[in-house]
């Protein structure tokens, strides 16, 4: 099927394709030089890389607007460059530096940038969620038509915070789009175990919630169901849940020797699962965008995350007069 | 002279004031409406002990009852604070702190510092403290050193009417993340209560009684038992100064050190565990600062380190009675007395 043929893709513009592409090939660039990065030893701490669920980040929050907001995961990094954190602050965030959009205070974890609606990355698994529900109230009593987008993972599903807060939703009739981004490990463990083969879109149906699984990663697949359950919480019709199918490509933080997954598992993904290939292949067969131009955007990206990690190693480290500082507004 | 209100209907006209004077405060907790959805909505609780009763039919779209998902809601009042909101939430206990402490020390406290001081979460966690109803040790606890010991919280815990309504919308105007703690037996007790708005600003003791003897540090429902001691140890010519410090975070140190430093003895009650407690902080606080101004060692009069019991004898005896403080107030101005010049 060409992309011009699907309702959703057919619905975007040269220019929202083009944007697409670039926010999931800024993501993988991103994750990819994090990866390597990381094991020079230079960035410090530990991080959980988000590269292969791409078509997820991109296909809810390029719906989004600045005053929306997104309650995010330990895996944040994808979440923040699709909700349009500076991507060379986050490096330098990643990197402890001064620079960095939190002043190295947060790190790969806590990374947030609250005039983009980034609610922050968040280190506790199931801590989103109703922090997600809290910005819905906010939309609530404003009568805005704001939208708040959480995320959770498989594992994140499993947490009482993450099911309590499909039930305050639906109770408080909250503008919240709950999408959990089933990778197929709680870390380490399947989902065959820990949700013992549970269709999760049954949890969002137990609170009277709408729900629906789809491909994560396919952008297009990804980008229709979360239109219409962003539309719907813009016009007052609640919360949905949203179950995608999805993958990673590292482990679950680096340094995960991943001996957990089958031999070959991830190069397999590589190949046959990839979103941004899909995406490429699906924009250019149909004619819609020349490949010349998604090579453009290629190299480009890679001078913009060159040009991030050149940046965040040369930038000033923080004070260590700061350390108490930041905590209270007044004290 | 001003009007007589109750603990609790100070606090009712607090939060009545505050949603009338700034839109974006919210209510929100398990039956603060108390019916929502129920046949008799319009004349509902008002909570359980009916302090936010009347304020749901006022403002129907600003409060709201919970499911009972204390982690749920919780952390909706610091998503909503992130938001721009300044959420109100009722933590009906205490003691359920113990279901969402997450969303109060993962998330709300430490927003501010994780993303570089980028971030203001403005919320009060109202919630109901102490022993002495007899509601045994999972409706009865004092753990106000837990929550002082988190950066990014502040820590309130009012003893009189005056200092509850004052208090409050300080802390609905605040900043910051509020905890803040009404004793559930001080709720009938009466004080005099300007009708009109007025804050009390965090940090400032209130020095409760002056005296020269022994300086008594003594916070909520402690602060009126520390009276009763004292005003018994008047007849023996011991005179006492209490402080009730009205925030343990902020803390007013120096109001303390001020007054040990003309008495020289330094007593601290208080309701919560003894290890590690606000009554530990304190002693060694003044132990640095001002160890010379002592003239014995200071004394912690604390219940034991045991849960709340249930048992109207046992609970009796697990709360610092008038007595204990006063036994260790002799103790202390006896050891001194005995000490050479």
């Amino acid at each position: 099927m060409s992309a011009v043929e699907t309702p959703a893709s057919s619905e975007l513009t040269r220019d929202e394709l083009l944007d697409a592409y670039r926010v999931m090939r800024t993501i993988r660039e991103f994750e990819e030089r994090v990866h390597l990065e990381f094991a020079t030893g230079e960035i410090p701490g530990f991080v959980h890389l988000y590269a292969g669920e791409e078509a997820i980040a991109a296909g809810v929050c390029l719906l989004l607007r600045d005053d929306d907001y997104v309650a995010s995961t330990h895996r944040g990094h994808g979440h923040a460059i699709a909700k349009g954190c500076d991507v060379k602050g986050m490096m330098a965030e990643i990197y402890g530096k001064k620079t960095g959009l939190c002043h190295g205070k947060g790190g790969s974890m806590h990374i947030a940038d609250l005039s983009r609606g980034m609610l922050g990355a968040n280190g506790i698994v199931g801590g989103g969620p109703p922090l997600a529900c809290g910005v819905g109230l906010n939309a609530r009593v404003r009568q805005s038509d704001q939208v708040a987008v959480s995320f959770t993972g498989d594992g994140g599903s499993n947490q009482g915070t993450f099911l309590e807060s499909l039930n305050l939703a639906a109770a408080w009739h909250l503008p919240v789009v709950f999408v959990i981004e089933n990778n197929g490990y709680a870390e380490s463990t399947s989902p065959n175990f820990h949700q013992a083969g549970v269709d999760l879109i049954k949890r969002g149906e137990g609170c009277g919630l709408p729900g629906i699984s789809v491909d994560g990663f396919d952008f297009f697949a990804v980008r229709e169901v979360a239109s219409e359950a962003i539309a719907r919480a813009r016009a007052g019709g609640g919360a949905t849940l949203i179950e995608c199918k999805a993958s990673r490509y590292f482990g679950h933080f680096e340094g995960d020797q991943q001996t957990y997954r089958a031999p070959g598992e991830v190069e397999e993904l590589r190949r046959t699962r990839d979103c941004l290939l899909a995406f490429a292949g699906r924009v250019t067969s149909a004619g819609a965008i020349d490949p010349g131009e998604l090579e453009a955007i290629d190299e480009q990206t890679r001078a913009l995350i060159d040009e991030a990690v050149a940046e965040a190693k040369a930038a000033p480290e923080p004070d260590p007069s700061d350390v108490g500082t930041d905590v209270y507004v007044s004290y | 002279m001003a009007r007589t209100i109750t603990y609790q209907q100070a606090i009712n006209e607090a939060l009545a004031q505050e949603m009338e004077r700034d839109p974006t405060v919210v209510l929100f907790g398990e039956d603060v409406s108390g019916g929502m959805g129920s046949p008799g909505e319009e004349d509902a609780w008002g909570g359980v002990l009916g302090v936010t009763k009347g304020l749901y039919p006022r403002f129907p779209d600003r409060v709201l009852d919970t499911p009972i998902s204390e982690s749920a809601y919780i952390g909706a009042a610091a998503g909503a604070a992130a938001a721009g909101l300044r959420p109100v939430a009722e933590l009906m206990f205490v003691d359920f702190l113990g279901v969402c402490f997450d969303q109060i020390f993962n998330q709300a406290a430490k927003f501010r510092y994780m993303f570089g001081g980028n971030a203001r979460t403005p919320i009060v966690i109202r919630t109901m403290w102490g022993a002495g109803i007899r509601a045994a040790s999972q409706h009865s606890q004092a753990l106000h050193p837990i929550f002082t010991h988190i950066p990014g919280l502040k820590v309130v815990a009012p003893s009189t009417p005056y200092d509850a309504k004052g208090l409050l919308i300080q802390a609905i105007r605040d900043d910051d993340p509020v905890i803040f703690l009404e004793h559930k037996v001080l709720y009938g007790t009466e004080g005099e209560v300007p009708e009109e708005q007025y804050t009390i600003p965090f940090g400032e003791a209130n020095f409760v009684r002056e005296g020269d003897d022994v300086t008594i540090v003594a916070l909520g429902r402690m602060a009126l038992v520390a009276q009763q001691a004292a005003a018994e140890l008047d007849g023996e010519g011991i005179s006492c100064e209490i402080i009730d410090p009205r925030t343990t975070s902020p803390l007013d140190l120096d109001s303390i050190l001020e007054s040990v430093a003309s008495t020289g003895h330094l007593i601290v009650v208080d309701e919560a565990n003894p290890r590690c407690g606000f009554a530990a902080d304190i002693v060694a606080q003044v132990a640095q600062a001002a160890f010379g101004d002592l003239k014995a060692a200071p004394r912690m009069v604390t219940p034991p380190h045991s849960p709340v019991p249930f048992s109207p004898v046992l609970e009796d005896a697990y709360v610092p009675s008038p007595d204990q403080i006063a036994a260790a107030v002799r103790e202390v101005s006896g050891a001194a007395r005995a000490r050479p010049a």
